[in-house]
């Protein structure tokens, strides 16, 4: 979006921390493998709704500031395993830790975790009868406490940046898709999250709208935002992404830069996958 | 892609729980061991919780100075036996009203919220009277529409209308209660979003079958708990006929506690009311319930 930077690190890392990141305890380490504490860390995952397992012994490790991509068909557990990772879904089991420390232990507060992690979602889940700004500080005021000035301020600053300046006092309904989902991408980093969880953003926009959502994500790994994306744009994904975990009925079947996912990949299923979206020029 | 589509479209891997062998991890048991012990917890504070305050109600209730003597007005095992055969009796009038009314208020109440939304200069004066009605009628006090009602037309002396208090009364409380319904209703059709409006225009049905098959349905779904709530309502203010005569279980009481001038009669009946609401509200909840969970996303948010 906008090149300048003001000199200041990224959304997540402006200003202190909400939570400084922890040791890692004895849970949290990887044993054997060396490097900082990874911001997520998935242990033998497992989800089911009903007799369906939605997620099966799923295991993914996300450095800090790097990005993770999530393809795969639809219904291969992609948005589940975010939705599990932001604790709105249980797990059944297995474990999940943010910055080493296990968040689906039952004596953790949700709400504590949740302030960690920013989300968007596919359909924007912006609130209609906010204005842009309110649905920006709405968190910021309620939850982490800023004063109304301050918050006002950073949310002024982030729409300036993602190119939003003017919409402050719009109402989300007024607003393009593409503007509601930069909105939604503002939103999120509000709280200053240690980790971004974007779930299929594009998938609702117009082709044309999606460049300018995908230009703010470039722009946010450039600034060392850690994020895992759920998504369809595989041309996306292999220019952004550190990591690509291809998901096949809730199984990871293949992990790796997105130069081996894409160019080289182990598995049949892979290949057959990458045939298809070839096929259909999606890639 | 929402978690329950994800559950309904699982690929053709053969991803289903009886086909794999899973065994909870250690991890996974002493999960459940803490939430099961979390939970008994909380259900014995509850039941302390709930215990604690019901004795010092108890208590307070007791040891007040009047007492004995209310106990003896209000809660005379005696009057409660002569009064309840007769308030059951005058219930049977308030059930019948109940059903009757009901019925008629929710069909009246929908013609009227459907006139109401009605566009095109034709309708205008089927728009302007139902406008007035509602106006009206909701302004209206019950009491004093059942006055109007009950002594009112009666004194017109017309051939072939009823003097039937207990018809008359019904006839107050439709009134009424269809003025009320009939904003509801109207509230449901209007929070239909306009889209829905539009795609069923687009697909070539008129605006009748529009209203029907697309808003209708949606709307009424919508207000099934507010509607559930007049009706409770109503169920209480079948009492109100009792103004015109017409025995009905609060008449009933009164007779007896006219007679003794022991109110006991009253708390009987009140306790009959109580009792017959709380199964509507019990079934308005469900209602409620099964709406949010057919319609959920799913999650434990």
């Amino acid at each position: 979006m906008t090149s300048d930077r003001k000199g200041e690190g990224a959304p997540g890392q402006a200003g202190p921390e909400p939570v400084p990141t922890p040791e890692p305890n004895g849970s949290g380490s990887v044993p054997g493998q060396a490097g900082p504490t990874p911001v997520l860390r998935l242990e033998a995952v497992r989800k089911t709704f009903g007799r369906t397992v939605v997620l099966r012994d799923v295991d993914l490790e996300v450095a800090p500031h790097t990005v993770t991509a999530l393809i795969g068909a639809s219904g291969s557990g992609k948005s589940t395993l975010l939705r599990c990772a932001n604790l709105l879904e249980e797990v059944d089991d297995g474990a999940i830790f943010l910055d080493g420390e296990e968040i689906t232990d039952p004596r953790v507060d949700p709400d504590a975790v949740r302030r960690r992690i920013g989300v968007v979602f596919q359909a924007y889940n912006l609130f209609p009868h906010m204005t842009v700004l309110d649905n920006i500080t709405l968190a910021p005021r309620r939850v982490h406490g800023e004063p109304r000035a301050r918050a006002e301020e950073r949310a002024r600053e982030l729409l300036e940046r993602l190119g939003l300046g003017g919409k402050a006092g719009e109402y989300p309904d007024r607003l393009s898709g593409g503007q509601q989902q930069r909105v939604a991408i503002v939103r999120a980093l509000a709280g200053r999250p240690r980790l971004l969880l974007l779930d299929e953003i594009t998938a609702a926009l117009d082709p044309e709208l999606v460049g300018e959502v995908l230009g703010v994500v470039r722009d946010l790994k450039e600034e060392g935002m850690t994020m895992v994306l759920a998504t369809h744009e595989m041309g996306f994904a292999r220019d952004v992404a550190d990591q690509v975990c291809f998901l096949d009925g809730g199984v990871v079947l293949e992990r790796g830069t997105a130069a081996e996912v894409f160019g080289d990949p182990r598995e049949e299923r892979t290949r057959r996958f990458l045939r298809r979206l070839v096929e259909a020029g999606r890639l | 892609m929402t978690a329950r589509s994800a559950g309904d479209t699982a690929p053709a891997s053969g991803a289903t729980a009886h086909e794999d062998h899973y065994v909870p991890s250690a991890r996974r048991l002493e999960r459940e061991r803490f939430r099961r012990t979390r939970a008994r917890r909380a259900t014995a504070v509850a039941a302390l919780s709930t215990l604690v305050t019901g004795v010092v109600l108890f208590l307070a209730v007791v040891n007040s100075p009047g007492w004995p003597r209310t106990r003896e007005t209000f809660f005379s095992a005696h009057y409660a036996r002569e009064a309840l055969p007769k308030v059951l009796d005058g219930l049977w009038l308030n059930l019948r009203l109940l059903v009757i009314c009901g019925a008629a208020v929710l069909i009246l109440g929908m013609l009227i919220a459907v006139a109401r939304t009605l566009r095109g200069p034709v309708f205008f004066p089927l728009r302007a009277l139902a406008t007035a009605y509602t106006d009206f009628f909701r302004g209206l006090p019950l009491v004093i529409c059942l006055l109007m009602v009950v002594f009112g037309i009666p004194a017109l002396r017309l051939q072939g209308v009823t003097t039937d208090p207990v018809l008359l009364g019904g006839t107050a409380l439709v009134l009424t209660y269809s003025a009320y319904v009939a904003e509801v209703f109207r509230a449901g059709i209007e929070s239909v979003h306009p889209s829905q409006r539009a795609a069923a225009r687009s697909l070539g049905l008129n605006g009748r079958q529009t209203l029907r098959f697309v808003v209708l349905p949606q709307a009424v779904r919508r207000v099934v708990p507010p509607l559930l709530n007049d009706l409770v309502s109503l169920q209480k203010d079948t009492g109100l006929v009792s103004i015109a005569g017409a025995v009905d279980a609060v008449y009933a009481a009164q007779i007896v506690a006219s007679k003794s001038f022991n109110y006991t009669p009253y708390v009987v009946a009140g306790l009959i009311f109580v009792a017959l609401t709380i199964p509507s509200t019990r079934f308005t909840d469900w209602v409620t319930a099964r709406m949010d969970r057919r319609r959920a996303q799913g999650g434990i948010v």
